[in-house]
């Protein structure tokens, strides 16, 4: 176990956890963009950043990535200081500067009182803040890795290979999901479930017992090959999946008898 | 030379001497040679960089120390007719020194080679470094005998006391570093070489692979046993063509001599080295972004609070040196670290190689004992300013770096001394500059560079760099606003406090030390709208003097633009809203007519 710190209040967690769970922890809230629990730390987007500093430090501080800082016995953390209330400041003066119409960011802008545009970008706004969660949901979790980044710099950009079309992606959403800015969309037209920034189209497969299309066929093929065999089930929409749950469970405790599943 | 037994010819073979024509006057001398039967009494040999850039193609005769510089193919045989065969000087080829004015004949006697300290380079200048041979023979891979005989605390114990600090520009002593990556569980170990050298106008690293490649892996060979590594890699840029292929063959060599590869000299300690090719990116110097592009993913740092030394390549322990810290180890295991820490400064030992570039007579490779003085390096070596020109500034630690002023010059050359001043020691560049650059241009061109490598993973980065480079192109085309100074010195200290690594850390380093050392600049470019230096072409205008000009037509002539009218004879004129500004009537006219405003 790890004894330290956060804003004056003291805290023991085991070694290994983040500054940001820690602090969750205490009820501290602490702002993130490119976090997401499911997903290993990336510390882009700035905007968690604390301040830590060790008495033996004498006096000198700095400011790290709370989502990626791991716990340290004795580290004397803050979370609101005048340090870091300004470096967030100029994280959301830069996002704001790049992502004018964006809403989340509008959001936490208003939040922490910065004026929108302080600064001026001479390029096309965004609603991308460029944060990755897409890129790291499909290549971490659903292991497709559809999309990466391209370019570099100011001109860094997620896309496709090539920005075509894609061959791998199985429109699973999960990228639409995580996205913060709400950029990416996930939607079904004309029997067809569409990602249009991956330039992708695939035909949904149809609920055997209503009849909607809810999955792409490809999805469903690919959870058919890795997911040990659930019966039918999985050919049902998430509605008509529930229904026949209720009628008869798909499992059961041991030694429970059928008809009282969970 | 009638009364020499054997002539040793020396011809410099780095990059520069190759960009030069060197190769051509190699073949054409050695043709020469055949020619003259002299075959049996000259030993002719292309070696790596010696150093004095400005020269080339130089070529050095031993035991004579005859230096010839900037030859050309129909020299050689007047070269062979008096120098190899009447042992006479040919003084035309002699090189005039830059202190005394005097022709030099004696390699010895060069003033530029004078307050150097080459421990590194020395064999730049002797060996073909593509013969294992003449390592060999020059006193290559005792070291590795010798560190076998030892036991790794040993070594290690030895590196901590030479007091070495690595040479890649953060300057973390070498010995902790191993140590931590000895003590730090989990195998493999692995030892990595860095050597995507980057920095505009630096050359150093790419210098000593061409040059001394089996230094560089001596080193290396021997900090694997002490770590007790079994592999290694070497991160070289693609762009160091020669580098990539005299190492390729150091490699080779070394595992038929049975100094790299399974059981070295007979030893249970087996390693070996890969080489991996960069593809450019700057950002790949940076140790967690090259971790990632030797492991195949996107060259792109990450977030490191634990260190490379317990977790670093395939998250394993790693250590990370820079190719002149690597070079640096047999030297100091021959030699022992009492020896390696009598040079230099209290806390910063032993010499440092800058390429030395610029505005500066002699450019080149040198090589000088840490804590020697600016102004030696720039005026007794670098041979001062050329044309007459008053010294500005100059830029250390490349774009992470800063640019010092006059008043500067009289710091030691040493890790503290550098960063206390705002620059840095980085990983050796040294550029110089002289009263014709704009302090502001010199700030955008830095960020011009940090903000186009950004990879642009993080916030501050990506985006800071990017308005702060709008700013200064506002400034530099008259566009200055007031309170611009203040905004940029803002975001320059938030951008280095928030950005998740070094390249963003430090990219505002030249904007920050520009404006501590010369605000005045920048104030005359946003309130009076005018560049001092006369650089800024939004800033300037030409303008042809009346009273001096002659009417030579030489200016209405080669203007691009046809942008000068005026008959010959008569006072001519600029019509401005055609000028570019390309500065070629103030080049071409003889009169000193044109003037700048």
């Amino acid at each position: 176990m790890v004894k330290f710190s956060i804003d004056n209040k003291q805290i023991e967690v085991e070694s290994g956890t983040y500054l940001l769970q820690a602090a969750k922890k205490l009820g501290i809230d602490i702002p993130t963009l490119c976090h997401h629990p499911a997903l290993e730390p990336y510390g882009a987007c700035r905007i968690c950043l604390v301040e830590i500093t060790k008495e033996s430090w004498k006096g000198w501080s700095k400011l790290v990535v709370s989502c990626a800082y791991p716990v340290e016995n004795d580290l004397i953390v803050y979370t609101n200081s005048e340090k870091v209330i300004k470096a967030r400041k100029f994280i959301l003066e830069l996002l704001i500067a790049r992502c004018p119409e964006s809403d989340t960011i509008k959001k936490l802008a208003e939040k922490y009182e910065v004026a929108p545009a302080s600064f001026s970008l001479n390029y096309e706004p965004t609603d991308c803040i460029l944060c990755g969660l897409c890129v790291r949901v499909c290549g971490e979790l659903i292991k497709q890795n559809v999309i990466s980044f391209t370019h570099r710099g100011s001109n860094r950009k997620v896309m496709t290979p090539f920005n075509k079309e894609s061959d791998v992606c199985i429109t699973c959403g999960a990228c639409a999901f995580v996205c913060p800015t709400g950029v990416i969309k996930l939607e079904d037209i004309l029997g067809k479930r569409k990602i249009e920034p991956w330039h992708t189209e695939l035909p949904l497969y149809k609920c055997k017992k209503c009849g909607k299309g809810f999955v792409s066929t490809k999805q469903l093929q690919l959870l058919k090959d890795k997911c040990v065999s659930i019966g039918d089930i999985i050919e049902l929409c998430p509605e008509c999946r529930r229904k026949k749950a209720t009628e008869a469970p798909i499992c059961r405790p041991v030694g429970a008898t059928e008809g009282k599943g969970v | 030379m009638n009364n020499v037994d054997k002539i040793d010819i020396y011809f410099s073979g780095g990059t520069c001497g190759f960009a030069s024509g060197a190769e051509s006057v190699f073949l054409a001398l050695k043709d020469e040679i055949k020619k003259n039967n002299l075959e049996q009494k000259v030993n002719i040999l292309m070696t790596g960089c010696q150093g004095f850039c400005a020269l080339e193609p130089l070529v050095t005769f031993y035991p004579q120390k005859i230096l010839y510089a900037h030859l050309v193919p129909e020299d050689v045989k007047e070269i062979v007719q008096e120098t190899l065969l009447k042992g006479k000087t040919v003084e035309r080829l002699l090189y005039t020194d830059f202190l005394t004015k005097q022709k030099v004949i004696s390699v010895d006697d060069v003033s530029y080679y004078k307050k150097q300290v080459r421990n590194l380079l020395k064999n730049n200048s002797f060996i073909d470094p593509l013969k294992i041979d003449d390592y060999i023979v020059s006193g290559g891979y005792k070291a590795l005998k010798k560190a076998l005989k030892m036991t790794p605390e040993e070594i290690i114990d030895i590196i901590k006391k030479s007091g070495l600090r690595g040479r890649g520009g953060a300057g973390f002593p070498t010995g902790k570093k191993w140590e931590s990556a000895k003590k730090a569980e989990g195998e493999p170990k692995y030892i990595i070489c860095n050597a995507d050298e980057g920095d505009p106008g630096a050359f150093m690293d790419m210098s000593l692979l061409e040059g001394n490649p089996h230094s560089v892996l001596e080193g290396m060979i021997i900090s694997a046993y002490a770590v007790g590594s079994n592999q290694g890699y070497i991160y070289v840029r693609n762009e160091y063509p020669l580098a990539i292929k005299h190492f390729s063959i150091a490699l080779e060599q070394a595992r038929k001599n049975s100094f790299l590869g399974k059981n070295i000299l007979g030893t249970d300690f087996s390693f070996d080295i890969k080489i991996i090719r960069g593809g450019g990116a700057f950002v790949c110097g940076e140790s967690s972004a090259l971790r990632a592009s030797i492991e195949g993913k996107i060259g792109e740092p990450s977030v490191k609070y634990i260190h490379a030394t317990d977790k670093g390549l395939y998250d394993k322990p790693t250590v990370l040196n820079n190719v002149k810290t690597w070079a640096n180890i047999p030297l100091i295991i021959n030699n022992g670290a009492k020896w390696f820490s009598s040079i230099g400064t209290e806390n910063s030992k032993g010499t440092m190689i800058f390429s030395l570039v610029g505005k500066i007579n002699n450019t080149g490779l040198i090589e000088v004992p840490m804590g020697i003085k600016l102004r030696e390096i720039i005026y007794d070596i670098g041979g001062g300013i050329p044309g007459n020109k008053k010294f500005k500034a100059v830029q250390t630690g490349g774009p992470s770096g800063g640019c010092l002023p006059e008043r500067c010059l009289d710091l030691p050359v040493d890790y503290e001394s550098l960063t206390k001043a705002g620059s840095m020691m980085g990983s050796g560049g040294m550029i110089v500059m002289d009263e014709d650059n704009c302090m502001v241009q010199v700030a955008k061109y830095f960020l011009t560079f940090t903000q186009d490598e950004s990879c642009g993973k993080c916030t501050p980065c990506r985006e800071g760099t990017k308005i702060m480079l709008d700013i200064l192109t506002d400034i530099s085309c008259g566009k200055g606003k007031e309170g611009d100074i203040e905004l940029l010195e803002e975001m320059s200290n938030l951008i280095e406090d928030t950005s998740l690594c070094a390249l963003g850390g430090s990219a505002p380093n030249p904007v920050l030390t520009t404006i501590r050392y010369f605000r005045d600049e920048y104030e005359s470019h946003i309130k009076e709208k005018k560049c001092p230096a006369r650089e800024c072409k939004a800033l300037i205008r030409y303008k042809i003097l009346e009273d001096v000009c002659n009417g030579c037509h030489l200016c209405f002539k080669n203007c691009p633009q046809k942008a000068i009218t005026g008959e010959p004879k008569k006072v001519h004129d600029i019509i401005q809203d055609k000028c570019t500004k390309c500065g070629i009537c103030f080049d071409v006219c003889k009169f000193d007519a044109v003037s700048v405003v």
